[in-house]
């Protein structure tokens, strides 16, 4: 069993958080106490619950019938732990989807089956490009209000097709589904025979999440070194992190960066025992063979492997996320898993528009929600990747030096 | 990619573990909220595969209410002389002397509410910038909303409107003078995962997860212990039920399930045949109200 993590978009109305519902219930993920609440908060005339409210946990959520922040729900199915990361839609919050997007394998677009593909289809698809979520499903909802008709769904298909092209998303799944019903959810619909595709479930059960590009980039970002002050122990300096992009050995040539210094593992460990291998996705402890010079934020590197680049001048999509507009000469910290510098925007290149993927070139400000191609440059090299050569090389932010508030997420180009 | 599998619960662990180290990389004087409860067993049984053969970078910290399952402290206490790590207790009784508090009165008189108190003086007394508990999103709603590093203010407030994004793996721990963060390594998890990840790894709990004789008193459709921290009532009719706790808070606000689970194969198979929710089954303090949690979050609660 593996984890696939998702963020469904589209705004109340395409039955987003209906969908959820639909899938937490199907798969036996709502328990009776659960369902009793909110029953309880359903204020429905025709006595249907509101699967809706199972998602919408904040007071004034429910309140106003709005999603305001990123909520994370849990189910599983035999044969995948799936974390749905459920963000709002509209433009006001297309800085909480980029944070849903950042950690999500795939994306399922909603669309009103009524209405076909729309503004909001595009911003979201635009947002899934810039992020370079691996997986699409449009979900084609209410099938139920058009009669479950096949061409209303082949004209969405074709529309979006041009979509997909246009932003260059390659894998993009079309499934037609009445979430509020259940239709083609968890089973097959009858409704929808013309259908020949799995159902949204057992397609999210079974799609490959793997990702061929972050083969052969070892990297482990130093956390943390351990230093026992215990007898027996004098010599001993582990260098604790998550590795990413690859696997190290024990004999592996690395480098630390920035400073290039080579060396050698000489032990591996995960969990207090010895092992002599790792891979991305585990958390370790290194020993090196030379005793040189690495501290927190350093990035220690297989030699054979495609090396990181290093550079104080860096180029980077932002998303802003902060009510006051970036201004270029301002001051920031830039984070980068464990590795923090300061950091000036030098210049703001262009904006895009996330209806429209058009530029506008020299923009004096960035406000919140915009997205903006700057140049930054570091008060020390920074080792990073470019985004999509691998993600977690690459996905970086930005934090106000002054208020330490998160104002922007980072995508390294 | 190797051929080797990496399980979802290999993922879990080194997710936590590489939250677990950046706390002790970006914070002076951080604590781990240690309750006796399995969620918090789990997070120290994560710090050794995080911290060894070091030492903890921060010591564990219990909020004694007073009212805890004697099981619960004696586990605690084993548990603290076989890892050799620190640990500061501070009592919510003293907190109610020292601070002139009223006690809650009533059936169940609860002093969770008090807690917060006592907790927000002890992240004082040490200055403590992050503090580290179980807590989990599939727990409630409004956890559902909660952050990795969430960031608390100087009355210990979680403002759910104001809280900053997490990208990839990019956790900001930086804060002003006064304010803390609380850290949850295990958000991810869901109650299985813990049973399952305890079940692997062999974690050893406090006995009263499991199956054992106790008396109790039914109220509401719960099944509460007796102890001298409850009131009993005309009404109430005392009896023996083979019963076990499937969370451990205090003894007024923490029901019992009856229950023949004697392992934890036995408690696995008893969740996922279960059709109610952990805490909607055992926590008394859930039933105030629709947005109990949200609005004991906002004043400081985990």
């Amino acid at each position: 069993m593996d984890i696939l993590r998702f963020i469904t978009a589209g705004s109340v109305d395409d039955g987003k958080s209906t969908l959820i519902g639909r899938l937490l219930y199907d798969s036996k993920s709502i328990l009776i106490d659960q369902l009793r609440s909110i029953e309880k908060a359903s204020n429905k005339a025709n006595g249907e619950i509101d699967l809706a409210l199972l998602t919408d946990g904040l007071r004034a959520e429910r309140e106003q019938g709005i999603t305001i922040d990123v909520a994370y729900k849990y189910f599983s199915t035999p044969r995948r732990k799936f974390i749905i990361a459920d963000a709002p839609g509209h433009i006001q919050y297309t800085r909480n989807m980029v944070t849903g997007a950042s950690n999500s394998d795939l994306i399922i677009i909603l669309i009103d089956a009524r209405h076909g593909v729309v503004e909001q289809t595009r911003r979201h698809s635009i947002i899934a490009s810039l992020l370079d979520v691996a997986h699409v499903v449009v979900a084609v909802n209410k099938m139920d209000l058009v009669n479950y008709d096949e061409t209303v769904f082949d004209i969405i298909v074709n529309d979006y097709k041009e979509v997909a092209a246009s932003l260059g998303l390659n894998e993009v799944t079309y499934i037609p589904i009445a979430a509020i019903t259940g239709d083609n959810i968890t089973e097959h619909s009858t409704k929808l025979d013309w259908y020949n595709g799995e159902p949204l479930l057992a397609f999210l059960e079974q799609v490959n999440i793997k990702r061929s590009t972050e083969n052969n980039k070892a990297r482990l970002y130093v956390q943390y070194v351990i230093r026992p002050q215990a007898p027996g122990y004098h010599d001993y300096r582990g260098y604790a992190g998550r590795i990413t992009g690859g696997s190290l050995h024990v004999g592996d040539h690395v480098i630390s960066l920035p400073s290039g210094i080579s060396t050698t593992i000489s032990a591996i460990e995960s969990g207090g025992n010895a092992i002599d291998e790792a891979h991305t996705g585990q958390s370790i402890t290194i020993q090196l063979a030379d005793d040189i010079d690495i501290s927190r934020g350093d990035v220690i590197v297989k030699k054979s492997d495609l090396q990181p680049i290093v550079s104080q001048d860096l180029e980077a999509l932002l998303c802003w996320m902060d009510t006051r507009p970036l201004l270029p000469g301002n001051r920031y910290l830039l984070q980068l898993n464990s590795l923090t510098v300061p950091a000036i925007v030098k210049h703001i290149g262009y904006k895009v528009d996330v209806n429209t993927i058009d530029k506008t070139h020299n923009p004096a400000t960035a406000e919140l929600n915009d997205i903006v191609s700057v140049t930054l440059k570091t008060a020390s090299p920074v080792p990073y990747d470019k985004y999509t050569v691998l993600h977690t090389g690459g996905g970086a932010i930005l934090i106000d030096e002054t208020s330490y508030a998160t104002v922007a997420a980072a995508i390294l180009q | 990619m190797s051929n080797k599998r990496i399980d979802h619960l290999d993922l879990l662990e080194s997710e936590a573990i590489y939250i677990l180290r950046e706390v002790a990389g970006q914070f002076e004087k951080p604590a781990l909220l240690f309750s006796g409860g399995k969620d918090s067993i789990v997070l120290v049984h994560l710090a050794l595969k995080a911290f060894r053969p070091g030492k903890f970078p921060f010591p564990l910290v219990h909020i004694d209410t007073g009212h805890n399952f004697q099981e619960a402290l004696d586990y605690r206490d084993e548990l603290v002389a076989a890892i050799g790590e620190k640990l500061i207790v501070r009592k919510v009784e003293d907190t109610i002397v020292a601070k002139n508090l009223t006690e809650p009165r009533g059936k169940f008189a609860s002093r969770n509410a008090l807690q917060t108190y006592t907790l927000l003086d002890t992240i004082n007394e040490f200055r403590f910038d992050a503090c580290i508990g179980g807590a989990r999103r599939d727990e409630e709603k409004a956890r559902a909303k909660e952050r990795v590093f969430s960031i608390r203010d100087e009355f210990g407030q979680w403002n759910p409107k104001l809280q900053r994004p997490e990208l990839w793996n990019n956790y900001n721990g930086k804060i002003h003078k006064g304010e803390n963060v609380r850290v949850f390594p295990i958000s991810n998890w869901t109650e299985l995962d813990v049973w399952n990840y305890i079940k692997r790894e062999g974690i050893k709990l406090p006995s009263i997860y499991f199956s054992h004789e106790r008396d109790v008193i039914e109220y509401d459709q719960q099944l509460v212990a007796l102890s001298p921290f409850i009131r009993l009532d005309k009404e109430d009719v005392v009896f023996k039920c083979k019963v076990r706790y499937r969370t451990v808070g205090d003894m007024t606000c923490t029901a019992a399930i009856a229950s023949e689970a004697f392992s934890i194969d036995d408690i696995i198979e008893e969740i996922i045949s279960s059709n109610t929710s952990e805490r909607g089954e055992t926590r008394i303090d859930d039933k105030v109200s629709e947005a109990a949690m949200e609005d004991r979050k906002k004043n400081g609660y985990f």
